[in-house]
């Protein structure tokens, strides 16, 4: 039956129909779903890991008992599984593994658009590329049979328009792959000098052989149109050049980006008067043609820099552009905020009051740099807040400690942050780290992690206690605030700062939007009392707004949680928990 | 027949998703190539969010860029001025006239402009503007806004109403089925 599938799905459907039997993912947006729709097949064992390196680790091991296996993640993920992808280059595989990777150009959800190609090239790992729902399901089945007739990991590139795009599939059976009982081979599986040396070899003449493969393979496939122009291209962008050019120019539609194809692409080049690659970030495949000594144009027209679409094709290309209106002038922008609620909101405003420096970290929190909390100053990676302040204050050689913390979420916190948790109790710098435990992983939509006491399917799991955590790793002063309530945030901030010990705080309150919270009922302002002073919009809450000169509440955003009340200086809030 | 492109848009967290579903489904279950293109992650937290609908004999990008829209359908007045661009001349705003304040206006940066139907009409653009959360309200439910404003979108196709409510029927759990056709038929009927 046609199905309309997202990406994503469609991806976990391939998962399914191969047989594999393990996944092992970080979630991470926009690869998240495929993670999240492998969990609802019975027949696949499914598990959050505290971080990508520990799922793709977990993925081999798998493979090493017989299993086909999988992890997935977004582009940022691969660069903390880059230490187990390189060297799983070597070793190859036992049963099949495939790992899903999502780019993010654009950046939709993400700190950077690099491009996981390069990663693949890098590892010597075949990277395949879908371009829609259907491809995903298919290349994701035969990214399995490559992994166990190459003995390697095979890499299944999306991006977010591939991931996060339904169109139609037709779904099959699940295939029960050949057995591959665990076998003792220390050569192959124990990469110390003297069997990495030997395996190198076998790496290089696998990836000759599957270039060679890639001459001849059927998702490597030329679509002939004219002579005058050929466009070589590859994942969503073959949709954009379809969109525009219809079967009026020649295509070569890659499917398999690494390693690339010698002959396949002199052949297409020879074919055409000019040769155009479009592909989105990276000069990839440009630089593959280049090589060849092809002529060929590519970035000197296409940006390095975010999504393409038909438009930007059509400009590039001097095609007409549609018509379209005007827009409406001065409209005002929407960016995303913290929801009415999050816990987060009244922990930023505490450390924005104090005027903080505030070292942050990635997710929902990052939104505490946006006005009018404006209160994180530096977000770099997962886990860099608690590495960064360590540095931070032992170069400031006393200055910043005393008014600079970092911020991290719990399942941040158990992804990256544990180790730069140690840096600071073993190299003993001043370092006041909060840790903003709002009991899930919020960014991505609701993923539980080592911390919330419950696994991918919602069921009971072992849960890590962070005050025991803390306490163990060697920090003596280990604090646990509410951050509804911003008198007790003040005075614990005050006290850990003026401290001459590292110290953690964890500032608990589970997410809002978490199905088990009860919320309050909506506050609602007395027209009589307000002063219009605005005190309550310093916090940034989208239920609040000034109407008329007075504070007005939306009543369809309100949670009760009674910060902007706090903030009030004549009590004109009522309701609420206070 | 020539691709159609449909643009849902909205502030995240509205609800937009399941009327992208439904109009998946509807339009798949009429013989169409589909694709649909979702928003995750960060910009669902209060951001402008769009979702885009495609159909036709065959679609090949996912997204609908400026100046290709037939259909905007706006959950939110100031995001339908904000897209207005990515619509065809001739092409059709569907709009809930809810208006919901952005953090610079809820700051006092910037002003939520006054009179936006009439501008959009002034800018030459039909649109169709209705009051969705009153009707989602009188139906039974806040949430049933996306639904209201598949009932009036349904005027504008050449579709058999059944297949609207099979597609309805699809989407929506059955113990909230009853409210979601009378959403729909208020929206249809506005």
């Amino acid at each position: 039956m046609k199905e309309l599938m997202l990406g994503n799905k469609a991806f976990a459907r391939g998962l399914y129909e191969a047989g594999c039997c393990f996944v092992s993912s970080y979630p991470g947006t926009p690869s998240t779903e495929i993670t999240e729709e492998a969990v609802k097949y019975d027949e696949i064992y499914c598990e959050w890991a505290p971080n990508e390196k520990v799922a793709m680790e977990a993925a081999f091991g798998a493979c090493l008992a017989g299993k086909r296996s999988f992890c997935g993640m977004k582009h940022v993920g691969l660069n903390v599984a880059a230490d187990p992808l390189y060297t799983m280059s070597y070793t190859g595989v036992n049963a099949g593994v495939v790992i899903g990777v999502a780019d993010d150009p654009g950046m939709h959800s993400s700190q950077n658009e690099q491009d996981s190609r390069h990663h693949a090239i890098a590892s010597k790992v075949p990277l395949l590329e879908p371009s829609d729902s259907a491809e995903s399901l298919e290349f994701v089945k035969l990214a399995y049979s490559l992994s166990e007739e190459f003995d390697t990991p095979v890499i299944v590139k999306m991006c977010t328009r591939v991931a996060h795009s339904q169109s139609v599939v037709e779904c099959g059976d699940r295939i029960t792959p050949p057995a591959k009982p665990y076998e003792k081979n220390i050569p192959k599986y124990v990469m110390m000098p003297g069997n990495a040396i030997k395996r190198h070899p076998f790496v290089e003449e696998r990836t000759r052989k599957l270039a060679q493969w890639a001459e001849t393979a059927a998702i490597n496939r030329v679509e002939k149109g004219g002579s005058q122009l050929g466009i070589i291209t590859s994942s969503t962008c073959y949709q954009y050049v379809k969109e525009v050019f219809g079967d009026k120019v020649s295509v070569l539609k890659l499917g398999m980006v690494n390693p690339l194809p010698e002959k396949l692409i002199r052949d297409f080049a020879a074919s055409v008067d000019r040769l155009v690659v479009v592909e989105e970030l990276d000069p990839i495949i440009e630089a593959h043609c280049r090589a060849l000594g092809l002529k060929v144009e590519g970035k000197e027209l296409f940006p390095m820099e975010g999504e393409f679409s038909q438009n930007l094709l059509r400009r590039v290309m001097g095609v007409e552009l549609p018509a379209g209106k005007a827009a409406e002038e001065n409209i005002p922008g929407r960016p995303p905020v913290m929801c009415a609620g999050c816990p987060h909101r009244g922990l930023f405003y505490t450390l924005s009051k104090n005027k903080c420096t505030v070292l942050g970290d990635i997710g929902c929190y990052t939104l505490g740099a946006v006005p009018p909390l404006s209160a994180i100053e530096m977000t770099l990676c997962m886990g860099a807040s608690l590495s960064a302040i360590h540095g931070f204050n032992i170069a400031g050689e006393g200055a910043n400690e005393k008014k600079t913390v970092a911020v991290i979420g719990d399942s941040t916190f158990m992804h990256s942050g544990m180790t730069g948790l140690a840096n600071i109790a073993y190299n003993q710098s001043n370092s006041t780290v909060i840790i903003l435990d709002n009991s899930i992983t919020g960014m991505t939509g609701h993923q539980q992690n080592p911390t919330t006491g419950y696994n991918i399917k919602g069921d009971p799991a072992g849960k890590i206690d962070l005050e025991a955590l803390c306490k163990a790793m060697g920090f003596e002063r280990v604090r646990v605030v509410d951050p509804y309530d911003l008198k007790q945030c003040d005075e614990v901030l005050k006290e850990e700062l003026a401290a001459e010990a590292p110290s953690v705080i964890i500032s608990h309150r589970p997410c809002a939007l978490l199905k088990y919270v009860k919320h309050n009922a909506p506050l609602t302002v007395n027209r009589e009392k307000c002063i219009g002073c605005k005190s309550c919009m310093r916090i940034g809450c989208p239920a609040i707004s000034i109407k008329e000169g007075k504070a007005h509440i939306d009543n369809t955003l309100c949670v009760g949680c009674s910060v902007c009340s706090q903030l009030c200086p004549v009590g004109a809030f009522e309701g609420g928990a206070n | 027949m020539e691709t159609k492109n449909i643009m849902i848009v909205g502030v995240g967290g509205q609800g937009s998703l399941l009327a992208s579903k439904l109009l998946g489904r509807l339009l798949l279950d009429a013989g169409y190539d589909v694709k649909v293109s979702e928003v995750h992650g960060m910009s669902q937290r209060g951001g402008s969010v769009v979702t885009y609908v495609r159909y036709g004999d065959r679609v090949f990008s996912p997204v609908i860029d400026k100046g290709e829209a037939d259909y905007i359908v706006s959950f939110e007045l100031l995001e339908a001025a904000r897209w207005m661009e990515y619509l065809k001349p001739d092409g059709q705003i569907v709009t809930n006239i809810q208006q919901i304040d952005p953090m610079p206006v809820i700051t006092g940066a910037a002003e939520y402009p006054a009179d936006l139907v009439q501008k959009i009409k002034d800018a030459g653009v039909k649109v169709d503007a209705l009051d969705c959360l009153k009707l989602a309200e009188e139906a039974g439910s806040a949430k049933a806004v996306n639904i209201v404003l598949m009932g009036r979108l349904s005027h504008y196709f050449d579709l058999p109403r059944e297949a609207w409510m099979a597609a309805l029927k699809a989407q929506v759990p059955a113990k909230f089925l009853e409210m979601n056709e009378k959403a729909f038929a208020l929206g249809e009927n506005a």
